[in-house]
């Protein structure tokens, strides 16, 4: 085999051998059919769920919170950082907010995020946007900082003022690492708008999960988790799209 | 054709250079360890239309002094001054040492910046980036990334970018010192073929004695730590010129020796063996 078709190979043969275990197990009754039902009885649930329970539309409530919260809480994050990433000032003065409260875990606000945002679906979409603002921020600051000074020096000689050096120097040039916090804040994202299902909402994949849990039916949480997954990989694969859109001095 | 071109884009007047005068220049950086005398009682008067190469060591302050003259940087002490014809406000473009072409622009995106922010329309200012492109024989790379190109294709960009805002001295600050010997030889050749009768007050800073002589009306030999003038060099050799013919002229070993001899001194006092 060659170099490629091995990656393949191992790529599928690690989800495939966790299955494959777990189905032999589960229907052997080592493990509980019950608490572990076989994956492939699963494939079944799942279609009722769609067919009959509406999962499209919790599925399409998650993700329109996470987008929602994502553009809210990226475009002024990205500001910030540059501005942070511009004058020094500014950045002592958000740089221990910015670090404490990247580290205070975002699940935990949700009780002063509704208290401000109310119960309705504003909240959901602000928690998303609250939780990865400083991310992005962070990233776009030291992407500015890593932009090489010589292209400050070129910028000023053939004629560009402060503003044309924000738009055309620092801003794509942090774009990559702006990309990266993206990348990181779509997981968090994910984390956070489940979590925040489980305990404040009547729809939404963390609801199924959760909902599913309480009343032990447990084939349908695991449609829910499947779904979970599979809307993460989702994500990351249409932020790759946007990427090559936006940095296509990257991606050849 | 790019003779054609050459003149729709410089509008070749010879008087319109601008007329360089540096006096008593000192740069002296702070630093932790002190105070770093970078440049100490620099001279310099680059007259208008002429090409005037400084030749030094690294570490010289080359770079400083092209960067003051260029407005990016502020003497310590002395004065600087760029005298335009006719009262005129002189202007300046700079082709920097190394990798700055911007990643994130295409070749025609880069060579069209400086029109941009000088406030020219877009369409107006891709026309004259792709003219310029085709002077400096990149014709067809128009929509490459400057990743996708070599190091010699790059600095020809480099050489179109500060051409595009039209200035009337040209600063060089070793615009082909990371280049193999080959592509070296013929971006020399096509800088001279470039600047022509353009007009344009060249200040051109490289460490090659060669490249000096092949250049340069005159040639100013820079001393290290800290960085003056050390001997100034006029350049017997006719235009247009190429390194064979300038090589083979009888007075090209003695003017090499000349700068070569000051040079080493100094090379040998600091450089080198520090």
């Amino acid at each position: 085999m060659n170099r490629r078709s091995t990656e393949l190979f191992l790529t599928i043969a690690g989800p495939a051998l966790l299955l494959l275990v777990w189905e032999v197990l589960s229907r052997l009754e080592v493990i509980s059919p019950f608490y572990w039902p076989a994956p492939s009885k699963l494939w079944g649930t799942a279609v009722e769920m769609f067919r009959d329970r509406g999962l499209w539309s919790d599925i399409t409530a998650s993700l329109w919170r996470i987008f929602a919260g994502f553009v809210i809480g990226t475009v002024p994050g990205v500001l910030l950082g540059l501005a942070m990433g511009l004058w020094w000032p500014v950045r002592i003065f958000f740089m221990p907010l910015a670090s404490a409260i990247y580290a205070i875990p975002k699940i935990a606000i949700l009780p002063l995020v509704i208290i401000a945002f109310g119960i309705g679906e504003l909240s959901k979409i602000m928690i998303v946007a609250i939780s990865i603002f400083f991310m992005i921020a962070l990233s776009t600051m030291s992407g500015v900082l890593a932009i090489d000074d010589q292209f400050h020096d070129v910028a000023t000689n053939l004629g560009a003022n402060r503003w044309q050096m924000i738009v055309t120097v620092a801003l794509p040039g942090s774009l990559p690492a702006i990309f990266t916090g993206m990348r990181l804040a779509l997981g968090f994202a994910l984390i956070v708008i489940v979590g925040t299902e489980f305990l404040a909402a009547k729809e939404g994949i963390g609801f199924v999960i959760w909902q599913n849990y309480q009343i032990l039916r447990i084939k349908e949480m695991f449609v829910g988790l499947i779904i979970t997954g599979l809307m993460g990989w989702a994500m990351n694969l249409a932020l790759d799209v946007v990427e090559r859109y936006a940095i296509p001095w990257r991606s050849q | 054709m790019t003779l054609a071109l050459k003149h729709e884009q410089m509008t070749g007047h010879p008087e319109r250079g601008v007329h360089v005068v540096v006096r008593n220049t000192d740069r002296v950086f702070e630093s932790k360890q002190g105070e770093v005398i970078a440049l100490s009682n620099v001279n310099l008067e680059a007259k208008p239309g002429e090409f005037l190469v400084i030749v030094g060591p690294s570490g010289c302050g080359k770079s400083t002094l092209l960067r003051m003259i260029a407005g990016l940087d502020q003497p310590t002490n002395g004065s600087i001054e760029l005298l335009a014809p006719e009262g005129k406000h002189a202007t300046n473009s700079m082709v920097f040492h190394g990798r700055t072409l911007f990643p994130w622009l295409t070749l025609r995106g880069n060579v069209a910046y400086g029109p941009k922010m000088h406030g020219v329309n877009a369409a107006e200012a891709y026309e004259r980036a792709d003219e310029l492109l085709e002077l400096v024989g990149l014709r067809g790379f128009e929509r490459s990334w400057p990743h996708q190109i070599s190091e010699g294709m790059r600095q020809r960009v480099s050489l179109a970018r500060a051409l595009a805002t039209d200035p009337d001295l040209l600063l060089m600050d070793e615009p082909f010192g990371a280049l193999d010997e080959q592509t070296r030889y013929i971006l020399q050749e096509e800088l001279l073929r470039i600047w022509g009768d353009s007009g344009k007050t060249v200040l051109f800073v490289t460490h090659s004695i060669e490249e000096a002589l092949m250049l340069g009306d005159r040639v100013l030999v820079m001393t290290a730590r800290p960085g003056h003038i050390a001997r100034e060099v006029s350049v017997p050799f006719g235009r247009p010129r190429t390194l064979t013919e300038i090589r083979a002229n009888p007075a090209f070993a003695p003017l090499f020796q000349e700068i070569w001899s000051t040079l080493r001194e100094e090379v040998e006092r600091g450089g080198a063996f520090s």
